[in-house]
């Protein structure tokens, strides 16, 4: 890992590098970004946060304000790993109601006992 | 809503029925390029179309008033806190060349966990807002109707909110956003996990809209101690956000890398700075470039500035850019002035032009130091990416320190930027998904339930917003107190009473600027300078600028204050040029009365130039009328013109007098009046005087007819000509 202080000591590194061609070196670099990235990008398909919670309310045709209520009282249960979308629409689903209804309903303090099962 | 050029934006207007606005496309707009376009009487190798509307380059008037304009979009960036202000200011940028409008955001937005509403007023920029985004797109579809040319928008993806921006920008059709989660995690202190997790939602989202993403590398330019010894990692920088770019699923042509040419004279920038960016297309082929003009180095002198900045222009002609970013040349001393925006896009638009055609002229050598060096800073990026990938990987580095430190890798200082991976704003926010998470909505990245099965996701409900803009929740004002009606109160108050003053940001905000030479030491002219201000009554007045001449001769300052006056339109007297009579109508006044007319430059003088302009037949002068002009050429004594006048019956005595030391242009004019008059033939002989100093008003002071200073024509003259002489035969 990374020194505190080192010298330039680029000379002496790059012995390996030089006998690549110009191509080669850039099909180098960015395997190495590939190979850096790859559990990034792999934490991000596996995770979700509350403003990606928010930001699917908001696709479903809640305002910024509701988003950010629902989110909040959704993360407060710990649910939020379902997703808040999916509790929204399957609880639009069982009650058959339309989902901007049973988001509402949910911020009116109604059916929390119903979801997340 | 349609824009008449001479009037005023109308922001009541922009407001009106904004909760039912949609915007009129999505996605990012390129210039076309037009291959060998003629304009006027040039050809062009790297134009686009002309636009309808604009105000050409001041010279252009010597070229037909052509405003042939590049193939590369240009870039202004605008933050004055109020959004009714900055609309004003895209317009004259748009009118002088600007088609990428990017808006600054508040201090602080990001930090803020969730979108702001209504229209608050901002410190340094504005709260992005839906409705904010509403009006400037409502204004700028106008702006690009009024000028004949798209106008892209822009603004930040960033912050602890990255994903719920990401979806109202995609809604509102915003064009183009930064989008770097390493400028969270580097620069905003915020957690590093939260912001790659967010980061690929938003990507997504951006990537979808065609929003064309801008990364946040440019910044270490301006952080690093030294800049250009961070160049290996600024490579580093751009691949990580362009890589997992490509892996949350945007496409290569909505991937513009932000570069910044990093140093500025005296350091011997373009052998630093070439190299560099050779190197950087080369790795990055296939992807866009916005080439911005440096910052880091801006002190308060503009001048030094525009050359800085047009030099990191000649570097994007040089190389290749797709976007030329403009940087407000008084940056290094306050808040953009609106004006300065204009100076800096005209700085790119002149500079370009400028260079049409040069990589016909000029080739970048293939060996020797160009090449030596663009291959060692991409040995040395190779390096910090092996070091990176050996140590753990990313957050590992970024905990180690690696970044931003001022070593030029793989020399280290020990002064890079450190962060904590468990730490900084959002920390403990990501969450696993679960084994059923689902998020029924269109632009969502990872793993979801509702992507395992045909169909969109959002079928369940008849259509997420980015399927059914209809259902898009919009929020007017959430602040009684704190928004753009109450903002508009005084301006509009004073709009409608007719009162103007003077201003550089803000409507009405008094702000000018004086320039002053002070023959002393600097404190002594310093002191003496900010004194000279408040006699001239400049309120708050404040050095903006100094710059030494000579330790004991003297300094040149540039002082800002506020001058509270408000002028009343209907107290003004505002002089109506006379229109020139009609071509046709001089002509057939004048050819069939065989007027003679004598000419000369008078005095000392050798300009022949503006007195061609207005006789010659062939520059459209007043020979073409039929006039017989007899001109006598430069540096004539005033009383051979009286004789030729005699000898030839002329009826008319023009004199051109340019250069103007001791008062010499008036002294010229008062000598022709007298000796006219001593000859007697003043009453019958009508009398003008033209030069770039000469103004109507003093030549008459001078005893002359008429004067006629820059930009006058033949037709100007032999209309004043025909109108003086029909007087006198009516009399």
């Amino acid at each position: 890992m990374s020194c505190v202080e080192r010298p330039d000591d680029f000379a002496s590194r790059r012995t390996r590098l030089t006998a690549m061609s110009d191509e080669e070196l850039r099909a180098h670099f960015w395997t190495l970004v590939e190979k850096i990235v790859e559990p990034l990008i792999n934490e991000a398909r596996t995770h979700t946060t509350p403003s990606i919670e928010r930001s699917v309310l908001l696709r479903m045709g809640f305002s910024s304000l509701e988003a950010k209520a629902l989110v909040g009282q959704i993360h407060e249960r710990q649910l939020l790993g379902h997703g808040a979308g999916r509790l929204v629409l399957e609880l639009a689903k069982s009650k058959g109601i339309p989902v901007r209804d049973a988001g509402v309903a949910l911020l009116g303090g109604f059916y929390w006992e119903e979801i997340g099962r | 809503m349609k824009l008449l050029p001479d009037q005023k934006l109308d922001v009541r207007e922009i407001l009106k029925d904004l909760d039912h606005y949609r915007p009129r496309r999505k996605g990012w707009t390129w210039r076309t390029k037009i291959e060998d376009h003629q304009v006027g009487p040039f050809v062009f190798k790297d134009i686009s179309e002309n636009l309808e509307r604009s105000v050409p380059l001041p010279s252009a008037h010597d070229f037909g008033n052509i405003d042939p304009q590049c193939d590369f979009v240009i870039t202004t960036e605008i933050a004055s806190g109020r959004f009714e202000d900055d609309l004003r200011r895209m317009r004259m940028a748009a009118w002088h060349g600007a088609d990428h409008i990017m808006v600054i955001r508040t201090t602080g937005q990001s930090h803020i966990d969730g979108l702001i509403e209504g229209t608050p007023e901002g410190v340094g920029g504005i709260p992005i807002a839906r409705k904010q985004i509403r009006a400037t797109r409502k204004a700028l579809d106008a702006i690009e109707d009024e000028v004949g040319r798209p106008i892209n928008f822009h603004s930040y993806v960033s912050g602890v909110a990255g994903p719920e921006i990401a979806v109202l920008f995609a809604e509102e059709g915003m064009n183009g956003a930064h989008q770097d989660p390493q400028y969270n995690v580097l620069y905003r202190g915020i957690n590093m996990h939260r912001s790659f997790v967010d980061a690929a939602e938003a990507k997504r989202i951006m990537a979808d809209a065609g929003i064309l993403q801008l990364d946040g590398a440019h910044n270490a330019n301006a952080t690093a101690k030294e800049a250009w010894k961070v160049t290996p990692e600024l490579f580093v920088q751009h691949a990580i956000n362009t890589a997992y770019s490509r892996a949350a699923g945007m496409p290569a042509e909505l991937i513009a890398l932000s570069t910044v040419p990093p140093t500025a004279p005296p350091a011997p920038k373009l052998r630093l700075d070439l190299p560099y960016a050779v190197a950087l297309r080369e790795l990055f082929r296939g992807y866009k470039f916005r080439a911005q003009q440096n910052t880091r180095y801006i002190e308060a002198d503009m001048m030094e500035a525009t050359v800085t900045h047009v030099l990191d222009t000649l570097i994007s002609r040089l190389t290749s850019a797709d976007i030329q970013s403009t940087i407000t040349p008084d940056e290094g001393r306050n808040i953009p002035w609106h004006y300065n925006n204009v100076a800096g896009v005209n700085t790119a638009r002149q500079t370009l032009m400028g260079l049409d055609g040069i990589i016909e002229l000029l080739d970048l050598k293939h060996e020797g130091w160009l090449r030596e060096q663009a291959r060692e800073l991409t040995e040395r990026a190779v390096l910090f990416l092996e070091e990176i990938a050996a140590g753990g990987g990313y957050y590992a580095a970024v905990a180690a320190g690696q970044f931003v430190d001022s070593g030029y890798f793989p020399e280290r200082k020990g002064d890079g930027i450190v962060r904590d991976p468990d730490g900084g704003d959002g920390a403990g926010t990501v969450i696993p998904r679960a084994a059923d998470y689902g998020a029924p909505v269109c632009s969502h990245f990872g793993d979801n339930l509702y992507t395992r099965r045909a169909g969109k996701p959002c079928d369940d409900y008849g259509g997420c917003t980015l399927c059914d803009p209809s259902k898009i929740q919009y929020i007017d004002e959430l602040d009684v107190a704190d928004n753009v009606e109450q903002r508009l109160q005084i301006p509009l108050a004073e709009r409608a009473a007719g009162v103007l003053r003077p201003e550089v940001e803000k409507h009405g905000d008094g702000v000018v600027c004086v320039t002053l030479f002070v023959p002393a030491s600097p404190r002594v002219a310093e002191a003496a300078a900010l004194q000279m201000a408040k006699h001239m009554r400049l309120k708050e007045p404040v050095v903006i600028s100094r710059r030494l001449m000579h330790p004991a001769e003297g300094s040149l300052f540039e002082i800002k204050g506020v001058l509270d006056v408000a002028i009343r339109i209907e107290d003004l007297l505002v002089p109506v040029p006379e229109e020139p009579l009609g071509e046709a109508e001089i002509e057939a006044w004048v050819r069939p009365r065989q007027i003679h007319v004598v000419a000369a430059t008078v005095g000392e003088d050798e300009h022949s130039v503006g007195l061609h302009e207005i006789l010659d037949i062939k520059h459209g002068g007043i020979e073409k009328y039929g006039f017989r002009c007899h001109d006598l050429g430069t540096s004539v004594p005033i009383q051979r013109l009286l004789d030729v006048a005699h000898e030839t019956g002329a009826r008319a005595v023009l004199i051109s007098t340019i250069v103007t030391h001791a008062h010499v242009h008036e002294e010229h004019m008062r000598r022709l009046h007298a000796l006219a008059q001593q000859r007697g033939v003043r009453q019958r002989l009508a009398l003008v005087a033209g030069g770039t100093q000469v103004t109507n008003d003093l030549a008459r002071a001078c005893g002359m007819d008429a004067g006629f200073g820059r930009g006058t024509t033949g037709r100007d003259v032999a209309s004043f000509l025909v109108r003086t002489l029909r007087a006198q035969e009516s009399d």
